[in-house]
């Protein structure tokens, strides 16, 4: 049944407010999630005010800035600082996205960052991908074939071929979608939702592959696929603006064709 | 506690091999059901201050009856197939979940049959 109580560690508190420094003319807040499990208190919402004239103009610049000046105490994930590695995926302002192409500029008043929704959370903004990165392994990302590989040449593709992975090999598993799912938040133990089936997609319609009927037969069940429901937040969400929605229906599509 | 490895996990009971005719016939029952509501409401709306044979003699119609019976079969399927997601969505209790399902099966099956009981007794007279 849905849970109607909350959850443990799931009432939050008023935190610490760190003002800024004197002779600050251009001021920004910041309102961040954070939770440490080995404390044994409530999460907490603490408020950090930055000089925008000395910070640089993404979201993940003012966490670098709050770590490296204010509090190193806080804890996120941050590789690659420019959207390819989606490690810095985070609720910001009430969206998911990665807070390194995430321009401070575009949130209006205070600055909300929240881990992404609906998962388990490590510690501040660090969300728990164990079953993400187990789903994604479920559907073998890999290319499956049973002709053995050309002695003299590489498996060729021909252009038509390649462009039909356009729009799906960028994906970077960031799981801003999958997070963003409702269908995902209340059946995540089942559904793979909209990362994991568009990677699914990817390998589908990959001209090279020979698994193509394997991989539709591990979809065809009621949670696994058909828990979409084309809500489409993840579409709308994905900071890299491919449309998960779509590689469903396409998949969905084709499950119908080979009827 | 469980040590199951976090792939085992994910892949659980692995696929049902099931759930494409569900989508199918959600889908084919909601187109079929845009003219057959549109021309129900329009053909109410039409017998609207009718008298009462009037509206027994639109039903006699072999169209008509014909119509209305797959009108109603139709909506209550899809209702049908439209609340069992809705249970599957958030009920996570199993048995609570099943008995759900069955409640929802039997009362949509009971109501379509009576509808259809209904329009056949109107139309063929008695």
């Amino acid at each position: 049944m849905v849970e109607f109580t909350l959850p443990a560690n799931s009432k939050i508190t008023a935190g610490v407010t760190h003002s800024a420094s004197e002779g600050t003319n251009n001021a920004k807040s910041f309102k961040i999630y954070r939770w440490d499990p080995d404390s044994g208190e409530n999460p907490r919402i603490d408020l950090y005010a930055l000089d925008m004239d000395r910070c640089g103009p993404m979201v993940l610049d003012a966490l670098i800035k709050i770590k490296n000046e204010i509090d190193a105490t806080l804890t996120f994930r941050r590789s690659c600082r420019e959207g390819i590695c989606g490690s810095c995926a985070m609720n910001i302002d009430g969206t998911n996205t990665l807070a390194c192409t995430k321009p401070i500029e575009d949130v209006n008043g205070t600055v909300k960052i929240y881990p992404l929704p609906h998962m388990q959370v490590v510690k501040d903004l660090v969300p728990d991908m164990t079953h993400f990165y187990a789903q994604y392994a479920s559907i073998k990302p890999w290319l499956q074939t049973t002709t053995p590989v050309p002695p003299d040449r590489e498996r060729l593709q021909s252009k038509e071929e390649r462009a039909r992975l356009d729009g799906l090999y960028e994906c970077i598993l960031c799981a801003c979608c999958s997070t963003s799912c409702p269908s995902y938040w209340w059946n995540s133990d089942r559904y793979l939702g909209p990362a994991i089936l568009l990677q699914a997609y990817r390998w589908i319609v990959d001209s090279r592959d020979e698994a193509t009927g394997e991989r539709l037969d591990n979809l065809i069940d009621p949670f696994r696929l058909y828990r979409c429901h084309t809500i489409m937040n993840c579409s709308k969400t994905c900071p890299k603006s491919l449309n998960p929605g779509k590689a469903i229906a396409e998949i969905k599509k084709l499950i119908v064709a080979r009827r | 506690m469980g040590l199951r490895t976090p792939l085992g996990t994910a892949l659980g009971l692995g696929p049902a091999k099931e759930g494409v005719s569900h989508w199918w016939w959600q889908r084919v029952t909601s187109v079929l059901l845009i003219p057959l509501s549109l021309w129900f409401v329009f053909s109410l709306a039409s017998l609207a201050g009718a008298n009462h044979q009037t509206v027994v003699d639109w039903m006699r119609s072999p169209i008509v009856t014909a119509l209305l019976i797959m009108f109603v079969i139709s909506t209550f399927y899809h209702a049908q197939l439209g609340v069992q997601v809705v249970i599957e969505d958030y009920i996570h209790t199993e048995w609570l979940k099943m008995a759900s399902l069955l409640a929802v099966s039997f009362v949509t099956a009971f109501l379509s049959l009576v509808a259809v009981v209904l329009v056949l007794r109107v139309a063929l007279g008695g």
